[in-house]
């Protein structure tokens, strides 16, 4: 799927300041190498299964295939792994991968403070250094993450330029580590950004699933007919998908954050309202103006708050294999209050997003039919802020 | 010869005389000012001019230039309307100018279509930080095409690279002299002679340096280095302070600092 230079179809590629350049080829050399090294492997399941406690459990949500009336649901609870969210899959990998460079320090975008918290982990489990680019407005979003950084050891750098989102702390990073290159390790939360990393991180994804496979056919003996994700930058989505690309019977869904709604320019919906653009390393689509200036996106779910898509998701997109539908925040919101409500399951409100799109499609399947959704992370982190959504004012 | 070339007075590597490379983002704070503090720059001894289209996101700059960027778009600064704001410049104006900006811009103006315009407008020459050698051929044939030079970069960890780099070089090379993003600094550690030599193997074409220069010392030694200085966050800071009053400030700077490298 990917050639040397990276690219999955027209997407992909290496658009980065030439000072970055040696660094992301000894990447990509450190990653080749360790992918075909049985040890490193060997290291990386031993910290999935006995750190982050893998396999992630395939749930038969029974409660909400009754009420829905339709599919059988079966929810991927990539919530319950350490961390609280699929980011520690990522992390983990690129951590073990980062130390093996003899890097002492990882940097990092967040958005939610999700995959910042996975991060400052890793560093803490590792004996490395941390630093967290987060935006401004995302450290108040999310202040609950930004406490769970510091706790960990890491430094939280908020990012005031441009929105104050996951986009501008992506630009931070970036620039930091044409700054530090020698002893950083840039470890990128998504399947985003310049060759090597939108494949490297999909590979650490992808154990989402390699588990859904075995697990649906232990207990349904057949593929799943949809798999649902949502999908910022992409990274679980991929990883929940890579497995059944070649799997032609089984629907590919990606939900994006529609936010106030695809008709509105308060949305982060890329597929939906994007055109095809080169930024932050990559080619793929993204949210821009008739000038190609990247567009102020917006959504509920500070994790999906980006105004691009990894490239392979563009591939993916552009070849059909995949589907890619916007979820506005009003029908997040209600999908967070109805898993928490129906499966006793408080999800991400990233997560959200597919699970209302679950909500409109089930009902549409037939019984014999079964749909996965990926539930990527937990919401706890997003309680104060989908009160606040519907009104009320808690304090933490 | 290109018209870059003759900025360092002529095309051979002995011919070289000392460059200086002034930058200005246009639109900040509009762009009548850009014009006149292009005109002030030339006056004052700016061998080249390096006009900067705005980015919403411009990845390689430091805090000076980003928050220039964002005051140009926020005064609705448009690619077109810079197109036609060197269009006019070019009536008076000899001097060599390159447009430095980002992929996204060029890319979804259209590759081909931002290079006519280009032409059109009389511009030499484009600098993307975003598109390393190993993009480059996507633009790279198209300003070709139209006899405009796609400039390469080098920096302090290009090492290995230098050679393939600097052979293919067009124009001038521009030399990243310090790790991070543009800025001011206080001292300059890379070893630029070593760079300069290892391009001097592999080409012709004047090199010259830039990121972190704002000094007539720091561009002299600089200019004796290799063929020239590049500077921007200096100049784009006084423009921020100066505003409309800026192009005489700007003037007086480029002056001290052309006769810091030395004409």
């Amino acid at each position: 799927m990917t050639n040397s230079s990276g690219r999955f179809g027209v997407h992909g590629g290496q658009y980065i300041p030439e000072t970055l350049m040696n660094a992301v080829i000894e990447l990509e050399a450190a990653y080749s190498e360790a992918k075909a090294d049985p040890s490193f492997q060997a290291e990386l399941t031993a910290l999935f299964n006995e750190y982050a406690g893998r396999p992630s459990r395939l749930y038969f949500a029974k409660r909400m295939t009754a009420d829905l009336g339709g599919a059988t649901v079966y929810l991927k609870r990539e919530d319950l792994n350490h961390t609280g969210a699929h980011k520690i899959n990522n992390v983990l990998g690129q951590a073990l991968l980062a130390k093996r460079m003899g890097k002492t320090r990882l940097i990092a975008e967040t958005g939610a403070g999700q995959h910042g918290v996975g991060t400052a982990t890793a560093a803490a489990l590792m004996g490395m250094k941390c630093v967290v680019f987060m935006g401004r407005e995302d450290t108040v979003r999310q202040a609950l993450n930004v406490y769970r950084m510091r706790l960990l050891g890491a430094e939280v750098i908020p990012v005031e330029t441009g929105t104050g989102t996951l986009k501008d702390a992506v630009s931070a990073a970036m620039r930091e580590w044409t700054n530090r290159i020698a002893d950083t390790h840039y470890c990128l939360g998504s399947v985003m950004g310049p060759h090597p990393f939108p494949t490297l991180v999909r590979d650490f994804q992808a154990v989402i699933s390699r588990e859904i496979k075995a697990q649906i056919m232990e207990r349904e003996g057949r593929l799943p007919d949809a798999v649902l994700a949502c999908v910022g930058g992409g990274s679980n989505a991929i990883g929940a998908f890579y497995h059944f690309i070649d799997d032609q019977s089984v629907r590919l869904i990606g939900c994006e954050a529609a936010g106030r709604g695809v008709d509105t320019f308060e949305t982060a919906a890329t597929i939906a309202t994007g055109k095809l653009g080169i930024f932050h390393g990559m080619k793929s689509y993204f949210c821009q103006d008739e000038y190609g200036q990247i567009a102020p996106v917006y959504s509920i779910s500070a994790g999906l708050d980006y105004p691009g898509i990894g490239p392979e998701h563009a591939w993916l997109h552009d070849t059909g294999r995949a589907e890619y539908v916007p979820v506005t925040d009003e029908e997040a919101v209600s999908a967070f209050e109805y898993l928490s409500r129906m499966e006793g399951i408080i999800p991400a409100i990233e997560s959200a997003h597919a699970v209302a799109h679950a909500m409109k499609l089930a009902p549409t399947m037939g019984r014999e039919q079964i749909m996965v959704i990926n539930i990527s992370g937990r919401g706890d982190k997003d309680c104060a802020a989908i009160a606040r959504y519907r009104g009320e004012n808690i304090s933490e | 010869m290109s018209n870059i070339a003759r900025a360092f007075g002529g095309s051979s590597a002995a011919n070289h005389s000392k460059a200086f490379i002034a930058f200005i983002t246009c639109g900040d704070p509009d762009l009548a000012t850009t014009a006149s503090c292009v005109r002030a720059a030339v006056r004052g001894g700016a061998d080249l001019i390096e006009l900067g289209i705005p980015f919403s996101d411009p990845t390689a700059e430091g805090p000076v230039i980003q928050a220039a960027n964002e005051r140009a778009l926020r005064g609705g600064v448009t690619t077109d309307r810079i197109f036609e704001m060197v269009k006019a410049l070019r009536r008076d104006v000899t001097a060599p100018m390159v447009f430095m900006t980002y992929a996204n811009v060029v890319f979804s103006y259209g590759i081909d279509r931002f290079c006519d315009q280009c032409a059109g407008a009389g511009i030499d020459g484009m600098i993307l930080p975003d598109v390393p050698y190993e993009e480059k051929e996507e633009f790279a044939p198209a300003c070709r095409a139209r006899g405009l030079d796609f400039v390469s970069l080098i920096a302090p960890t290009s090492e290995n690279r230098v050679a393939m780099i600097a052979r293919e070089a067009e124009g001038f090379l521009y030399i990243v002299s310090s790790m991070g993003v543009t800025g001011v600094r206080s001292e300059i550690t890379t070893d630029i002679g070593a760079m300069v030599k290892l391009v001097r193997e592999n080409t012709s074409i004047p090199c010259a340096v830039g990121f972190g220069i704002s000094t007539p010392a720091q561009a002299r030694k600089m200019a004796d280095l290799s063929d020239g200085a590049i500077v921007g966050s200096a100049i784009v800071r006084l423009i921020a302070e100066h505003g409309k009053e800026a192009p005489e400030y700007v003037y007086e700077y480029v002056k001290s600092m052309k006769e810091g490298v030395g004409a």
